[in-house]
């Protein structure tokens, strides 16, 4: 803007005529016409200005389709405003249908109505979109600097104080390493150590709900759809606590959990254990959905692709496999290093995951093809990969944290951001709807600013860090009754609404039993028995096969036929149009 | 100060910042005001910032196919079609008759002559008479609703006043004429002072005089039932024990065409939307629709009772009608369809002798032999009364996802469930039986005669047997 500013300074002369800044509106080609006509009257000499006047107002009020305003002037601003065309493509669903080619004209009209009315909702999502208030943070430094160079401090300096406060270390060197989870709004924090520590708080506010020492492992932490209920991974069982830390259950048949993942439209936590079991607890009704038995041993590396609600575990031989609760056996596989996984991340859209693995590799995937985009090499490794809403990649290295950014479009040559941590990284998660990253590592918490990682605008209906506890409420009664059900988790998400075509033998087979017999048997040729020798088995066979050629020539003799018919047909045909073509009609004579 | 963002608002919040090795920097995170975002007293709604973003609201389509499923067990709960029972007559009700401009107002017959004038919203008889001796046949209110026309089995017609009669009055019809024979039915012209009613043959009356202007017959004796078209006014149609539905124009000299069907017709009526169409009931448990153009094949034939059907009445739509049988049942259809989107019952409802669909679209009326008139819903699931806004988006909401899902098989299976009483059920069952015999025997009979000796008749062409022009 400043640019754009300077520039119109510097191109301000005497002599020159100031031209009107150029609008969207001035690309139709009338705009322009009426432009140059204003040029040329610039030029013309003031004294007919009067007649001109009145010309120009006689041309408007007899131009053909223009509206008469009561001002004389015409519309500024003609037609509805132009939506730009990549927020349209942000709301489309799917492409349009095609119609088949028979008059069908009630299965037009729906479709024709159905149609219309999904352009309408497009263009009022796409309208909506550009009105949204809140804009994404961002970072940028002096055209020779590395962002990555500028400290969490500077950082917490420079913006105003309620975003600096979120940049705070919580030193906690006791029971650590920990691990760490936002609740789905990014209000609240729940912290694990590994040495029994668990609490959770308001981190924004700083407020402390409950904290204990369960006296035991803490394998993993996870809030569960609401920040009332958690889920902790311990040594031996798997807890749920409330939000006061009371211990609401035991759950003695998920045993030697080291990961879990929340589902929080399906209300399924997945858990992967020790031994080498992906179980599914369905936590609305407090069931065992699926017990898989990955055979894979010790499973340590896990995520959920948010988009199809698919899960994803690392493996110790470099493989990725993909799981659903309907499936004993992985939906996909896929072997991503050379030595075992050490994490995975999954972005919002479900397009791609990022894993990195004990070759020091770092590898980008496009989980739809299962196709490798990009491979970068770290020095370090990384441990703990997540991804942000807006798609920023954090990856520990040791107990420096780096954050890149586009990993999977360009490839990447320096980190967007680093930060160095006082002990070794355990865990790491960015906030939801926050600038914000929080890792966890030996020494205790540290909340870390990341300009542009948060989703600026949050949907109140769906994960909203301002609600009300009456609003809170009645977001779990309707998250409840629409919790979807795990036999609907598949690799699409979409194939519910596709058209199920049924095979032809499908088709075939309702056929049969809807008529109690198959019209296109045929039955099969048994030579009848002969006497006097007449049926041995040379005979007989001899027999079958003159059917069999029999059979054969009125395929062929059919074949023949339809084909002389269908050229027969066309012959006809041309010769008709030939006929139309020669003859004349009364008209004709007219004609040049 | 400068900032890359276009917007003012961001200069707020965009900070430029020279650290330590003199190179400045800019930098904006996201910090929102609260109060942008939360209610400024207690006394103003929720604020509920929206956005659509596809890639913030996953599973949309199994998220949509679970609140239809939701919405499709609900209407199931909530469908509670019965509403109030009209209690009052001393006799079965054999004949009911809309107001044209009332709608809490319905006219009942009974047969033993009584007639009765009912407010629906009270659920109370407003006014009670002998209007014959014996059956009243039939009824209908003159198409201004100032009078009634009643005919009954002592062979009279008579027409009485609209209002009821002043303290210590008498009732007494307006005009009374004796007829030669007994009326079976009766209809009023739509927009003429004209009636006309059924027996031996079809007589057409001027409101004015005691003998009719014109009679129609088509050899025949008996006919049960005559409508007037509402649309084509001047068009008439009647069923008649000889199996036949006979078209008449009062414009001409003689009846126009006649259909001839495998049993009796017991009534019918005009589709009140599309001028050429009516539905007729049948004695062979169908309903019968009929383009009047092209009687040689109806449009679709209706089954599912299982007994003969008595009587039928359209909606004001004119794209639902519902029937009434003497298996104890009503049924709704869609006018296309030819199996019913609904069914009605009680466990007291005996025969329902006659039925009428209300002329706001929301209420059907059947009258039974049990004395009894029944107000039901038409559609059963609806919520009567006054809606909040939101509650009808919801409404509209849930309406279009079942719509939108309803060939899923589960949801599919819920929504077309509906209990029948255990002999209804049965009966069902041993006429789809004895349906799939009769199919399968015609089959092996093709099946081993000569191709080209047995045609394939469609069920459609089945039951007509000739049309005489």
């Amino acid at each position: 803007m400043a640019a754009s500013v300077e520039a119109s300074l510097e191109k301000k002369h005497v002599g020159n005529k100031k031209r009107p800044p150029k609008r969207y509106w001035d690309v139709t080609d009338e705009a322009g016409k009426a432009d140059e006509k204003k040029q040329k009257e610039d030029h013309e000499q003031t004294t007919k200005q009067n007649d001109q006047k009145t010309k120009k107002r006689n041309k408007r009020r007899n131009r053909p389709g223009g509206k008469h305003v009561i001002s004389g002037k015409s519309d500024p601003f003609p037609g509805s405003a132009p939506i730009p065309k990549d927020k349209l493509d942000k709301f489309k669903r799917g492409e349009k249908g095609i119609l088949p080619s028979r008059p069908q004209y009630k299965l037009r009209d729906v479709v024709a109505r159905s149609e219309a009315a999904t352009e309408l909702a497009q263009k009022q999502n796409a309208r909506y979109d550009l009105l949204l208030p809140e804009d994404a943070g961002f970072l940028e430094g002096d055209e020779d600097e590395d962002t990555c160079t500028i400290s969490q401090d500077d950082i917490a300096d420079a913006v105003d104080i309620t975003s600096g406060s979120k940049y705070f270390n919580l030193s906690l060197s006791q029971f650590g390493p920990y691990r760490l989870d936002y609740s789905k709004n990014g209000r609240h924090l729940l912290l694990g150590g590994r040495r029994g520590h668990v609490s959770c708080l308001d981190w924004q506010s700083k407020q402390l709900m409950c904290e204990m020492n369960v006296m035991e492992t803490v394998n993993d932490v996870k809030w569960l759809h609401t920040e009332a209920m958690f889920a902790v991974a311990q040594k031996k069982w798997l807890y749920i606590y409330d939000n006061r830390g009371i211990e609401l259950h035991c759950i003695r048949r998920f045993n030697d959990v080291l990961r879990m993942q929340f589902l929080p439209y399906h209300f399924l936590l997945a858990t992967a254990s020790a031994t080498g079991f992906l179980q599914y607890l369905d936590v609305s009704v407090g069931q065992e959905v699926a017990a898989i038995c990955t055979k894979a041993g010790r499973l340590d590396v896990m995520a959920q692709n948010s988009h199809n609600a698919v899960i994803h575990l690392g493996h110790a031989n470099g493989t990725v496999t993909l799981w659903s609760p309907n499936q004993k056996e992985p939906l996909a596989k896929m072997l991503c290093h050379q030595g075992g996984v050490r994490s995975i991340a999954v972005d919002k859209t479900g397009t791609y995951m990022v894993t990195s693995g004990m070759d020091k590799k770092l590898k980008v995937y496009d989980i739809r093809s299962y196709k490798p985009l990009q491979s970068y090499f770290l020095p370090t490794g990384a441990s703990c990969l997540a991804l942000s809403q807006r798609g920023l990649l954090s990856a520990a290295t040791g107990d420096i944290v780096q954050v890149y950014r586009d990993v999977w479009s360009t490839p990447v040559t320096k980190p967007y951001m680093a930060h160095r941590t006082k002990g070794t990284v355990w865990g790491t998660h960015f906030c939801p709807f926050e600038d914000v990253l929080g890792i966890g590592h030996g020494e205790g918490f540290t909340s870390m600013v990341v300009p542009g990682a948060g989703e600026p605008n949050f949907d109140g209906l769906d994960a909203n860090p301002y609600c009300s506890a009456k609003q809170r409420q009645e977001w779990e009664v309707k998250a409840l009754l629409e919790k979807i059900q795990p036999e609907l988790i598949s690799l699409d998400p979409g194939q519910l609404s596709q058209v199920d075509r049924s095979t032809w033998e499908q088709r075939h087979q309702d056929k049969v039993q809807a008529l109690g017999f198959d019209p296109l048997a045929k039955e099969k040729f048994t030579p009848r028995l002969k006497t006097k020798g007449r049926s041995s088995s040379g005979k007989v066979e001899k027999r079958k096969k003159q059917v069999a050629h029999e059979d054969q020539r009125d395929v062929i003799r059919q074949t023949v036929e339809d084909r002389m018919k269908i050229a027969k047909e066309r012959k006809e045909k041309e010769k008709k149009l030939a006929a139309a073509a020669s003859q004349k009609t009364a008209l004709d004579r007219f004609r040049k | 100060m400068c900032a890359s963002g276009g917007r003012t608002f961001n200069f707020r919040r965009t900070n430029t910042y020279t650290h330590s090795d003199l190179t400045t920097m800019k930098v904006k995170v996201l910090s929102r005001n609260p109060d942008d975002y939360v209610r400024e007293t207690k006394f103003d709604i929720q604020r509920v910032p929206r956005n659509y973003d596809p890639a913030l609201h996953p599973f949309e389509v199994t998220r949509e196919y679970t609140r239809a499923l939701n919405a499709t067990k609900l209407e199931r709960v909530f469908a509670k079609p019965f509403l109030a029972s009209l209690d009052g007559h001393r006799d079965g009700v054999n004949c009911m008759a809309k107001h044209p401009k009332s709608l809490s107002t319905i006219l009942s017959g009974s047969c033993d002559g009584e007639l009765k004038v009912w407010n629906l919203t009270k659920h109370e008889c407003v006014r009670t008479f002998q209007a014959h001796e014996g059956f009243v046949r039939g009824m209908v209110v003159r198409f201004c609703g100032s009078s009634i026309f009643t005919i009954g089995d002592d062979k009279t017609i008579k027409q009485w006043k609209m209002e009821t009669p002043a303290n210590g009055e008498e009732e007494e019809p307006l005009n009374t004429i004796l007829g030669k024979s007994v009326f079976t039915s009766i209809d009023h012209h739509y927009k003429d002072p004209v009636f006309v009613t059924s027996g031996q043959q079809i007589d057409i009356w001027d409101e004015q005089r005691t003998s009719p202007i014109r009679s129609f017959s088509w050899g025949v004796d008996s006919i049960s039932c005559v409508r007037f078209n509402p649309v084509e006014t001047e068009l008439l149609a009647s069923c008649a024990s000889d199996r036949s539905i006979v078209l008449y124009d009062m414009r001409e000299a003689a009846p126009l065409k006649k259909v001839i069907m495998t049993m009796r017709s017991n009534s019918l009526c005009w589709n009140p939307m599309v001028a050429y169409h009516f539905t007729s009931c049948n004695e062979d448990y169908n309903l019968y629709t009929y383009d009047m153009r092209y009687l040689d094949k109806p449009i679709a034939v209706h089954m599912d009772h299982v007994s003969a059907v008595l009587d039928v009445d359209y909606s004001p739509t004119g794209q639902e009608f519902v029937s009434a049988s003497f298996d104890k049942t009503i049924r709704i259809f869609p006018k296309e369809s030819s199996h019913s989107r609904e069914v009605y019952h009680t466990k007291r409802m005996q025969h329902v002798i006659c039925i009428k669909w209300s002329s706001d679209n929301k209420y059907i009326l059947s009258g039974s032999d049990e004395m009894n008139i029944r107000l039901w819903k038409a559609n059963a699931s609806e919520k009567l009364g006054m809606m909040a806004p939101r509650e009808k988006a919801a409404a509209n909401y849930n309406q279009k996802l079942k719509e939108k899902f309803q060939h899923h098989p589960q949801i599919r299976r819920i929504a077309r469930h509906r209990h029948l009483p255990k002999v209804i059920y049965s009966q069902r069952n041993e006429i789809r039986i004895m349906k799939e015999a009769r199919g399968r025997k015609e089959r092996n009979v093709r099946k081993h005669a000569k191709p080209g000796t047995m045609p394939l008749v469609t069920e459609k062409e089945k039951h007509v047997v000739a049309v005489v022009n």
